[in-house]
């Protein structure tokens, strides 16, 4: 890491913001600006700007991807895929990562402050789709200076960002990396979206989304949407092999035992319990309103008159699909679906379905095969 | 990085024009995709079942999709490639001559390879011990071979008569060298066809 150059240039670093002031044309119709992102770069960018990659982060992510998170203290949430030695390299790469519009981590989202009437916007931030967070990540980029990717990568909603870039800037992705991904958003998908937003506007203390002034934030709803949707992002066999009908330990019974009441008596339950508690200290739950609302939304074939292979008519860009055999959340299905489509429109594209016991999770987990096809992805590009 | 190609591949690899555009169905870890890219400029996609094979491709830098002959081929568009390539996978498909109209209806032209079932040392296996051969081309025994359609040489030239597809081009192997078209239904334990519809 010693030959990186360290810029003076204070649009780079760590734990960088930019306030955009050319309002954003929204999928509603609706305009937004100015706009604040929160970014991350790692690594410099090489003279003819040639080797830039965009990392895109799922549902509850950030742009932490390879520093440590400043709540949690927790390593970057993509670390094994960005960092020295790895896929992506900063010492090889200039890498990018943005907190997407309607999150809470610094970029503009129903808690940031509107300063029209010096609140926070609250439910009146208006409602966002994936391609929105795109043009945010675009008008960013613009500010960076940076004309094309080298590459652009997600995983989950990151790999719908990921999709979404080379359909609305076909001449800026030269490549396109979606890793346990999908198209669309399912029937199922939705309908696990619901329960969480439901839960959250259940709880008394969400009050229509005005719930900032006094600190009384809508926790219990929040936790349960996340513990809801936790459950999506784990196999069966990886639940059943991790907990099993194990029950909790208690000081006076390490074992654990039955209690014939509401205690978390299975493991599984205190796990989830934790899940959901640990979450609501790091998210605003207006944000995950708006953006499940953003991928319940998401449908690339619908905005090209109902054909996916449309998309990707106009583009040049190199595609890598990444699925995994147990992710029932995006399943295969999916990405055959559109790798199909890639064929049809004569893309180039690859893809591979990995073998991980980890369900949706598996694609921020050790898996040695998906850095393996990343990085010969990426310098594939090269030859 | 030029490896060794498996003989009924090299000779492929010959074969193809500089810079064409070549869908090889069934690449394996993408040997012969690799040598036309580096060798002739050729702008190679692959399909391959098997994911390891798959992951291992990509990760030498080729576009490759996982998936399968008998249901895939249907989603590429037709006349999309200069050639199509069915290398040692035409016998463990569903329905070959099926593949092979999807091959010719994808490609301009169709390179496809086989094991001959009608070389004279399987001949002896079945008609002395009356047991499936089983051959260097052909390692597995009846129960877990993956080929489930074996062809002969001759079975395939009825088949593209039948079909009215034309041979541009025919190649036979004994070992690793080519031999004769001479009795190749006896003495070639491989074959490579090219056609054309």
């Amino acid at each position: 890491m010693a030959s990186v150059p360290i810029s003076e240039d204070r649009r780079f670093g760590l734990r960088r913001q930019a306030r955009l002031t050319t309002p954003l044309n929204l999928s509603s119709g609706a305009r937004l600006g100015p706009v604040d992102i929160a970014y991350e770069t790692y690594g410099a960018m090489n003279a003819d700007k040639s080797n830039v990659i965009l990392i895109c982060h799922a549902l509850t992510g950030d742009q932490y991807v390879a520093s440590d998170h400043p709540v949690t203290g927790k390593p970057g949430w993509w670390w094994r895929l960005v960092g020295a030695g790895k896929p992506v390299d900063p010492a090889r790469h200039f890498v990018v990562c943005s907190n997407v519009i309607g999150s809470c981590m610094g970029s503009s989202g129903p808690a940031s402050i509107d300063p029209a009437t010096g609140d926070p916007h609250a439910m009146r931030f208006p409602v966002l789709t994936i391609a929105d967070m795109v043009r945010a990540q675009a008008a960013l980029l613009d500010h960076l200076g940076v004309e094309r990717l080298s590459a652009v990568i997600g995983g989950s909603m990151g790999g719908m960002q990921a999709l979404t870039w080379p359909t609305l800037f076909p001449d800026r992705v030269e490549s396109c990396i979606v890793i346990a991904s999908t198209a669309r958003h399912s029937a199922q998908n939705i309908a696990f979206h619901e329960v969480g937003r439901q839960a959250i506007m259940a709880d008394p203390h969400w009050r229509g989304g005005d719930y900032y002034a006094d600190g009384q934030v809508p926790s219990a709803g929040l936790a349960v949407a996340r513990m809801a949707a936790h459950i999506t992002y784990l196999s069966e066999a990886g639940l059943t092999e991790k907990f099993g009908r194990r029950l909790q330990g208690r000081p006076e019974n390490p074992n654990g035992a039955k209690t014939f009441g509401f205690d978390a008596d299975f493991q599984v339950e205190s796990y989830l319990r934790h899940q959901g508690l640990s979450f609501v200290e790091r998210f605003d739950a207006n944000s995950y309103l708006y953006i499940t609302r953003a991928m319940d939304y998401y449908d690339i074939a619908d905005d090209h008159g109902g054909s996916l292979a449309k998309a990707f008519t106009a583009t040049k860009a190199r595609f890598c699909l990444v699925s995994f055999d147990t992710d029932w959340l995006y399943p295969t299905a999916e990405s055959r679906i559109i790798v199909h489509a890639l064929n049809a429109s004569g893309a180039q594209a690859s893809f591979v379905e990995l073998s991980s016991p980890f369900g949706h999770d598996a694609f921020l987990l050790e898996c040695p095969e998906l850095n393996r096809v990343v990085d010969g992805f990426l310098k594939g590009g090269r030859a | 990085m030029n490896e060794t190609l498996r003989p009924d591949l090299a000779l492929i690899a010959r074969t193809v024009r500089q810079g064409a555009r070549v869908l090889d169905v069934g690449c394996g870890d993408g040997a012969l995709m690799a040598a036309l890219r580096d060798n002739a400029g050729v702008d190679a996609r692959g399909l391959e079942i098997d994911g390891s094979n798959v992951a291992a491709a990509v990760g030498r830098g080729l576009s490759v999709v996982q998936g399968d002959a008998d249901t895939d081929l249907g989603y590429y568009p037709d006349a999309s490639f200069d050639y199509a390539i069915l290398s040692q996978t035409l016998q463990t498909t569903r329905r070959p001559d099926l593949v092979v109209e999807e091959l010719l209806r994808i490609g301009g032209q169709a390179f496809v390879s086989f094991p001959n079932f009608a070389h004279w040392r399987g001949r002896i296996s079945l008609m002395w011990g009356g047991r499936m051969p089983v051959t260097r081309l052909l390692p597995d025994t009846w129960y877990d071979t993956l080929n489930i359609h074996h062809v002969t040489v001759d079975d395939f030239r009825a088949l593209v008569k039948e079909r009215g597809w034309t041979i541009d081009g025919q190649w036979f192997l004994k070992g690793d060298r080519e031999t004769t078209h001479a009795n190749a239904n006896l003495f070639a334990e491989h074959a490579v066809f090219l056609l054309r519809k």
